[in-house]
């Protein structure tokens, strides 16, 4: 037995203050009320840090401070924003590994992939639009496309810093200026991105960073002086916003919920079909709103696969989300555990038969050991709700056309993936699943150039590549 | 289903009915694989274990009887100043250097390996190969690396593979058999599962990737699909079959990837000389660096592990 001894990342390269305060005009300031609330490790429930509530005059100073700025940063060359952008980069990837240990300290996600996929991303974004930004006006968007304004921004806490860089790099390249608002359970990475723009010399008021809960978020979407929104999160609250938005004229952009159809034929190569339905749902914790959370089997190899699927599933190493050998880390809150677990129990009450392999968890924080259900069909709520945890819900089919029509059912479309030898096939069904994205013999693979959004439930808009600049343009 | 009573067609049916294997796929499954970090006990562990698994090899015209006494003396006494310091797994001569091989490792439980049917090209007649191998066995050594015919492969000839194997286990009686499937030359994932499985059905006891004498020897992903395959072949016929890597593998970091491969591929029940060796000449020294240095706490230079 060959048992891996620890190899724990180590925590100081993140020198954390006891208190943070709200990012606004290129200065860190507290709360007009002096609000602040805790945020915490959820693989240990240590509390990291206070971070500051923004209240309403709060969000007011803000918005003001962005429309200052957006003056002179939207009447900046192209080439000249550029020059930010390259240098916020290069900024990030000199920091990734300082970034990447804040992000699995405040999030619980392993820091193999906080170092390997989500640090890369971000400068991979912000190199991306940096390269844009003197080229809009060659991106199919008119000879001269014009800033919108001043884009109020809410991320959520599922990949922080990711979902920052989707949202700040575009916005920056073509000369908005942004509030952004991160998730209350996640705030640090975006205070530390707070200072790389320090660093970087961003003109004051260009970025700024309001830390809250979901009212601060609400008054964010709603100013007035706010001229775009994009949000990324839930369904629930996107359908608030859609609704709060409407009549004003501001543009919106959402990126909602996803119950992920992933489909493997009789002909996939079983191996990695294996590999890439583990890493659809188990990756990140299957905090993913494009996790392959539905997985649909052909029914001829749906025993031999289901097989392979539990023995690949017992190597799986759950536990300390710095240790470099940990593959599946800390549920991000209390409140998404015991909606994972609900959920879950709801699963086994419908009949649906449960499995995990035999995993230790850790007494405290947050865990849920990775967990499949066989035997679900499309009238489970396992199989139509989103549970945003490693719980995969496997169906089965006959036929492609079967496999298309399972794949559809469903109220969002965000994301697929279908496992196949044959091209064919794949590009056949491909045609046919309603999603945004379709992976074909891998899943979860993202890159800047890709354009990503929903359909249905899912929502509108598309962020990343030259049609992640549309949302920025008039 | 057993090779002798299949037909070409149906070991050509069988063969090109296993799962692909998609090549992106693999290759980042053996990526990731190769970022897990080993520490502490469980590093020095890993060494033990690698030093037991090591085929230590030489496969030169310029061999001689001296050269091959001295390796047969490293082999089993691999650091002279630390008697705790395990035997490795086998050593691996040409055939001509078996008898001198056979007396210098009398007695010592260090197995010992020859290469046979015209190695590394396996461009000979059957009968000089099954001669080949006859000799090398005769001579003393109980491990039998085989070539297969690669031309006979990629013309689609499986047959003609299968009864190739077939003769020199017969030839090789009791000693254990090993396929060389000279993965480099296969060029595709597609073609190590299937040759994988081609030697494993007609009887391989062992599958070994390379030669070491051509451009692409043992990779991470190769060794992956094999590993992949005696794990499903002993699924379906509840035989095990071992894995040896060879060529190319020079550094304990590179060594302790593959542990960690056979650790969460195959299953522990490989983690053993017995189901595994590497193929390797200067792999062995770098382990007894990493070793004493865990001992030790420090680095000693090149002239403090010995040489052949």
């Amino acid at each position: 037995m060959f048992s891996y001894a620890p190899a724990p990342e180590s925590r100081s390269v993140v020198s954390l203050a006891s208190c943070y305060g709200l990012f606004i005009d290129g200065a860190f300031e507290p709360a007009k009320d002096g609000g602040t609330f805790p945020t915490v490790n959820p693989a240990t429930e240590e509390v990291l840090a206070e971070v500051a509530a923004a209240g309403p005059e709060d969000v007011d100073r803000a918005v003001a401070a962005a429309r200052r700025a957006f003056t002179t940063w939207s009447a900046l060359p192209g080439a000249e924003r550029a020059k930010y952008l390259f240098r916020i980069a290069r900024i990030i990837q000199e920091r990734s590994r300082e970034l990447a240990v804040l992000e699995s300290l405040d999030n619980g996600k392993p820091i193999r992939e906080s170092r390997d996929v989500d640090l890369p991303l971000v400068a991979a974004h912000f190199f991306y639009y940096a390269g844009w930004a003197d080229k809009l006006a060659y991106a199919g968007f008119g000879p001269d496309p014009r800033p919108v304004g001043v884009a109020g921004q809410v991320i959520p806490w599922n990949f922080p810093l990711l979902m920052l860089a989707w949202k700040v790099a575009p916005a920056l390249a073509t000369g908005n200026t942004v509030v952004l608002k991160p998730a209350e359970t996640t705030p640090l990475s975006a205070l530390f991105f707070a200072d790389v723009c320090r660093q970087a010399e961003l003109p004051a008021g260009v970025v700024n960073i309001v830390t809250g809960a979901g009212g601060t978020g609400a008054h964010l979407v709603r100013h007035p002086d706010v001229d775009k929104v994009a949000f990324t999160g839930s369904t629930d609250v996107g359908r608030e916003i859609a609704a709060a938005v409407a009549g004003t004229g501001k543009r919106v952009t959402l990126e909602l919920g996803g119950k992920a159809a992933n489909i493997v034929f009789d002909d996939a190569p079983i191996d990695q079909a294996v590999e890439g339905v583990v890493n659809g749902i188990f990756f990140n914790q299957g905090h993913v709103c494009c996790a392959g959370s539905r997985l649909l089997l052909q029914e001829s190899v749906a025993e031999d696969f289901l097989t392979a699927l539990k023995r690949r599933m017992t190597t799986l190493r759950v536990g300390d989300p710095l240790d470099k050998n940990t593959d599946v880390g800390a549920i991000n809150s209390a409140a998404q555990l015991a909606r994972i677990t609900e959920l879950s129990e709801i699963g086994s009450a419908e009949g649906a038969e449960r499995w995990s392999p035999d995993c230790p968890l850790p007494d405290r924080g947050f865990w849920f050991a990775p967990t499949i259900f066989t035997g679900v069909t499309q009238a489970h709520r396992i199989a139509r709700e989103e549970i945003f945890g490693p719980v995969l819900s496997v169906l089965t089919f006959r036929t492609p056309a079967e496999a298309v029509e399972k794949a559809n059912n469903t109220p969002y479309g965000l994301s697929a993936g279908i496992w196949s030898e044959k091209g064919s096939r794949i590009l056949a069904v491909a045609g046919r699943l309603r999603a945004g994205v379709i992976w074909a013999n891998t899943f979860n693979k993202f890159d800047p150039a890709s354009p990503f959004g929903g359909y249905k439930e899912s929502g509108y808009g598309r962020e990343g590549g030259r049609h992640g600049l549309e949302a920025y343009l008039a | 289903m057993t090779v002798t009573a299949t037909t070409p067609v149906d070991l050509r049916a069988f063969l090109h009915g296993l799962p692909g294997v998609d090549e992106v796929g693999v290759e980042a499954r053996a990526a990731m694989l190769a970022t897990r970090s080993i520490k502490a006990d469980a590093k020095a562990a890993a060494i033990d274990l690698a030093v037991r698994m090591v085929d230590l090899t030489t496969l030169e015209g310029a061999d001689t009887p001296g050269k091959v006494r001295a390796l047969c003396a490293k082999g089993i006494r691999p650091d002279p100043t630390d008697p705790s310091c395990p035997s490795v797994g086998a050593i691996c001569v040409y055939p001509s250097m078996v008898p001198v091989a056979a007396a210098a490792l009398a007695g010592s439980g260090v197995h010992l390996a020859s290469v046979a049917t015209a190695f590394p090209s396996g461009q000979a007649p059957l009968e000089v190969k099954l001669a080949d191998t006859r000799a090398a066995v005769a001579a003393g050594a109980d491990e039998i690396d085989m070539v297969i015919s690669r031309g006979a492969f990629l013309a689609g000839d499986y047959r003609a593979v299968s009864d190739e194997i077939v003769a020199v286990k017969q030839a090789a009686g009791d000693a254990h058999l090993k396929v060389i499937l000279e993965t480099g030359e296969l060029a595709t994932y597609d073609n190590v599962r299937r040759a994988s499985w081609l030697a494993m059905l007609a009887g391989a006891d062992f599958i070994k990737t390379s030669t070491g004498k051509v451009a692409v020897n043992a990779t991470l992903p190769i060794t992956l699909v094999m590993l992949e395959a005696v794990r499903d072949f002993r699924d379906r016929h509840g035989r095990q079959v071992g894995v040896k890597p060879a060529g190319g593998i020079k550094t304990t970091k590179d060594a302790i990837k593959y542990l960690v491969l056979i650790n969460e591929t195959a299953g522990s029940d490989w983690l053993s000389p017995d189901w595994f060796r590497f193929g390797a000449s200067s792999l062995l020294n770098d382990l007894l660096m990493q070793r004493s240095k865990i001992a030790t706490g420090h680095y000693a230079g090149p002239d403090y592990v010995t040489l052949d």
